[in-house]
């Protein structure tokens, strides 16, 4: 189940959008949220899902594998379109009992559920084409006027990055683990709410063990290899703007200025 | 009371387009009482083998019979077919959980729904025959050297009463004296108890010492089962897929190849040294 | 002096309890005195717990002695100004593959070490170049470390350690979480860098067939140096070896029997052909025409190493 979780994974292809720099991306991604926020009108969607399909189509990454990310958030997404659909007022199209279903609440729902699973694919996009290592440098450089307030972005996402490290570590360990304790007759799946909480003790220990030990293995390894946080560091690969970047810029500025532009005055 | 492995055929990921057979029509029967080996490079499905036999995984073809039934039949209890196939994974820290060694060991037979005075009596005698000194038991399995946490480990399956155990590498990682300690223990289990064991390992020399019989496997599909005397006369072809035989079976061959006449089946050291010097002084 | 000398070094592991108050010391390491020499390669052998280790970890300034001093490169450990130097001097290579790389493409891993001591951008991409090629990984650069066999991985861990430059590599038990064919790639990566590159290499194992192409052996026991010598000096005493909770290759300890039962073979059989060499002509004396001296032999064309 974890495994079918696409965001934060990444997809290895040649495209304009993988050699992008990944704070144009980042700001990318923020500018399509934002968006998707100021949208209430049928053409802003229209323009947000010309600019999805834009972004899809450049980043050659096959559609259902960003599909697959929604599974994840089915739940939430049929809660909030339900909510929107039943529970908003207005003129009513067709009633079901106690519950009704008004134009304005159809319209909602379809409004949310775009903006729900638009915001999912849109970052996952962001991450598809982007290893987990350009994305905290990313916002590592764009972060980094917090370093003047003491906030230490430097370890913040070197942690990030050794967290995307180690999960699919850990997630074959869980797995191992639960077999272990289902040779000795575990059984995780019966019983009510309580005993499946106790079920779970046998599983967390071992494994929280074995991460306290690859915590404090991979920092003797780390230090061996002379780190000592990010003082005087260099990059292997330092961040800069090419062409393709500053275009883009350009381009969210106009995208940007259009769903605006629809808000205000259709 | 036999394991019977009926073309058992298992897939990764299935449906996609990297599709890979882990076991290709894989049968055999492991009668009461043998103590098997299988060996196997990494990737070769031995691990996904021996988590067929308890039934943690679920073949993708063919079936596995315990005792004449179908394991995967509808309505089979697997859970008490767990205890009867006891299962030891290779990282002791994968299943060691518990404040105490005896509390560890006395999980098994608790899950199976002993009385606690019965699972209680069931772990002391399981620490006993696997050689854990009563000192250790109120200590934390965690402060426990490799070797002590190994036989913990093995204790707790071994408290289920299974009659069949599998050993997933038992002693990587361990010393050579510990890697001894521990095969001679449950070479000491295999007399006592009667019951079968499968050994997984990546050690011919361990294999020769101890395996009545010796399976090899190579993507995911079982190349030799015979004695390990038999097995290893195919050293040229155990080479080709990744494996060797013991250094000794290399030097009985090239002996007899130089005219010293020589029982080609020899394959450990006591061995060999008996026969060479049967011939070296009549 | 060598590149890494140990005086009188002493190591206690202390526990303390709550209030800071030593509860129990355990000593690891009790008056350990060695000298490498620069470009060698030398073993450690002891069974766990036999203190091989910690002092592993004294080389490269992870622990810091109690007593007696480190010297590495005529740097000594305990002086905290050239830690960081010593660091880059001697790389460490530990036991568990996955629990040493850092980073998520096999490339950027191996840069982390150079990134880490400020090295130029330019020449940190022809270290990485350098480092993967020296260990053959090359083709794996822009792999996930996750999809690497165990072998594969020791093998970046190491080309990470290369690209800091380091005169002397320690590698602590590093096959012992392999499978044999891991551990042949990795032995055959470490001797490699050892004859190509000049680099010193302090092999710590318990696998005896892996320390017997060494230039010299260090048996490790109770925390004392117990047994100091080339490969065929050790594997000389195989009564001792055993004391100290350590195994001999089946060849040397075939040889090790048959001459304990009186046939004339010297001490510190270490390969098939050295035991052939001895072995061939005592039986050539017993059955003059039956034997086939210079017939080929595919047995030992295959002996494995």
């Amino acid at each position: 189940m974890i495994r079918e979780i696409t965001l934060g994974q990444y997809y290895p292809v040649d495209s304009v959008l993988h050699r992008m720099d990944p704070r144009t991306k980042l700001f990318g991604t923020m500018v399509f949220i934002i968006s998707l926020f100021l949208a209430d009108h049928i053409a802003a969607y229209g323009v947000a899902t010309a600019f999805l399909v834009l972004a899809i189509k450049m980043s050659r990454v096959p559609f259902k594998f960003m599909v697959r990310g929604l599974k994840a958030v089915l739940f939430i997404l049929l809660i909030s379109v339900s909510f929107n659909l039943f529970l908003t007022d207005g003129q009513v199209l067709i009633r079901l009992g106690f519950l009704k279903i008004t134009r304005e609440g159809l319209r909602m729902s379809c409004f949310m559920g775009l903006r729900l699973i638009y915001l999912v694919i849109g970052s996952s996009i962001m991450t598809l084409t982007t290893t987990p290592n350009q994305l905290t440098d990313g916002m590592e450089k764009s972060l980094g006027f917090l370093k003047a307030v003491k906030v230490p972005v430097h370890e913040i996402s070197m942690m990030m990055s050794i967290a995307l490290r180690f999960i699919p570590i850990l997630v074959e360990e869980t797995d191992k683990i639960m077999k272990a304790q289902m040779a000795r007759g575990a059984d995780f799946e019966s019983g009510n709410l309580i005993q499946k909480a106790k079920s779970m003790v046998p599983l967390l220990v071992p494994l929280f063990i074995s991460a306290f030990r690859r915590a404090t293995d991979l920092a003797m390894a780390m230090e061996a290899r002379c780190y000592r946080g990010g003082e005087g560091r260099t990059k292997m690969k330092p961040l800069h703007y090419n062409r393709r970047d500053y275009g883009a810029y350009v381009f969210y500025g106009a995208y940007l200025a259009a769903i605006a532009g629809i808000r205000l005055w259709i | 009371m036999s394991i019977k492995a009926e073309n058992l055929t298992y897939i990764y990921g299935a449906g996609t387009a990297l599709e890979q057979y882990a076991l290709k029509n894989v049968s055999f029967e492991i009668p009461d009482g043998q103590f098997v080996g299988l060996i196997g490079h990494t990737g070769s499905g031995k691990s996904t083998l021996i988590q067929h036999l308890n039934g943690l995984i679920r073949p993708a073809g063919g079936t596995i019979y315990y005792d004449g039934t179908d394991i995967y039949s509808e309505g089979y209890n697997l859970r008490e077919l767990r205890s009867k196939v006891g299962l030891v994974f290779q990282y002791p820290e994968h299943q060691l959980f518990e404040a105490d060694v005896f509390s560890d060991v006395c999980y098994g037979p608790k899950n199976l729904g002993l009385h606690k005075e019965e699972a209680e009596e069931r772990a002391r005698e399981a620490l006993r025959q696997v050689g854990l000194k009563e000192k250790y038991w109120d200590q934390s399995p965690f402060e426990l050297s490799g070797g002590q946490k190994r036989r913990a480990a093995i204790a707790g399956v071994l408290a289920m009463n299974p009659k069949v155990l599998i050993l997933d590498e038992p002693t990587a990682g361990l010393d050579p004296k510990g890697r001894d300690e521990i095969l001679e223990e449950i070479r000491e289990l295999h007399r006592k108890r009667g019951m079968s064991i499968i050994l997984v390992s990546h050690s011919m020399e361990d294999m020769a010492r101890y395996a009545d019989r010796l399976m090899v496997m190579n993507h995911g599909e079982k190349v030799f089962d015979d004695t390990p005397r038999e097995v290893f006369k195919h050293y040229r072809e155990l080479e080709s897929i990744g494996l060797a035989a013991p250094q000794i079976t290399y030097i009985v061959h090239e002996l007899t190849e130089r005219g010293v006449l020589l029982d080609v089946g020899i394959t450990t050291v006591e061995e060999a040294r008996e026969a060479i010097l049967k011939l070296l002084r009549p | 002096m060598g590149i890494i000398k140990a005086s009188k070094l002493i190591f206690d592991y202390i526990r303390r309890d709550e209030d800071e108050n030593i509860e129990e010391t355990d000593r690891a390491i009790d008056n350990l005195n060695v000298d490498i020499e620069k470009g060698s390669f030398v073993a450690i052998l002891g069974h766990n717990g036999s203190g091989k280790s910690t002092f592993a970890k004294h080389i490269n300034g992870i622990l810091t002695p109690t007593q007696g001093t480190v010297w590495v490169s005529d740097m000594n450990t305990a002086d905290e100004e050239s830690v960081w130097e010593i660091r880059k001097r001697a790389g460490m290579v530990f036991q568990n593959p996955d629990n040493q790389i850092i980073g998520n493409v096999v490339e950027e891993d191996v840069g982390f070490g150079p990134e880490n001591i400020g090295v130029p951008t330019d020449e940190i991409w022809r270290r990485v170049d350098e480092s993967l090629e020296a260990v053959g990984m090359t083709a794996y650069r822009y792999k996930s470390p996750n999809k690497l066999s165990g072998g594969q991985k020791q093998r970046v861990a190491i080309a990470g350690v290369m690209a800091m430059r380091p005169e002397c590599i320690v590698l602590d038990e590093p096959t012992a979480m392999l499978d044999p064919n891991g551990r042949k790639e990795v032995i055959k990566t470490v001797q490699e860098l050892n004859q190509k590159e000049g680099i010193t290499v302090l092999l710590i194992t318990h696998y005896m067939e892996e320390v017997i192409t060494a230039d010299r052996v260090i048996v490790m026991d109770d925390g004392k140096l117990v047994m100091d010598g080339t490969p065929k000096e050790i594997f000389s005493d195989v009564e001792r070896l055993k004391s100290y909770r350590l195994d001999v290759p089946q060849v040397t300890e075939l040889a090790w029997e048959l001459r304990k039962a009186g046939v004339e073979i010297p001490v510190g059989i270490l390969s098939q052909k050295e035991l052939m060499e001895h072995l061939l002509p005592i039986f050539k004396d017993k059955f003059p025409g039956q034997m086939r001296l210079d017939a080929p032999s595919e047995a030992m064309a295959s002996e494995p190493q």
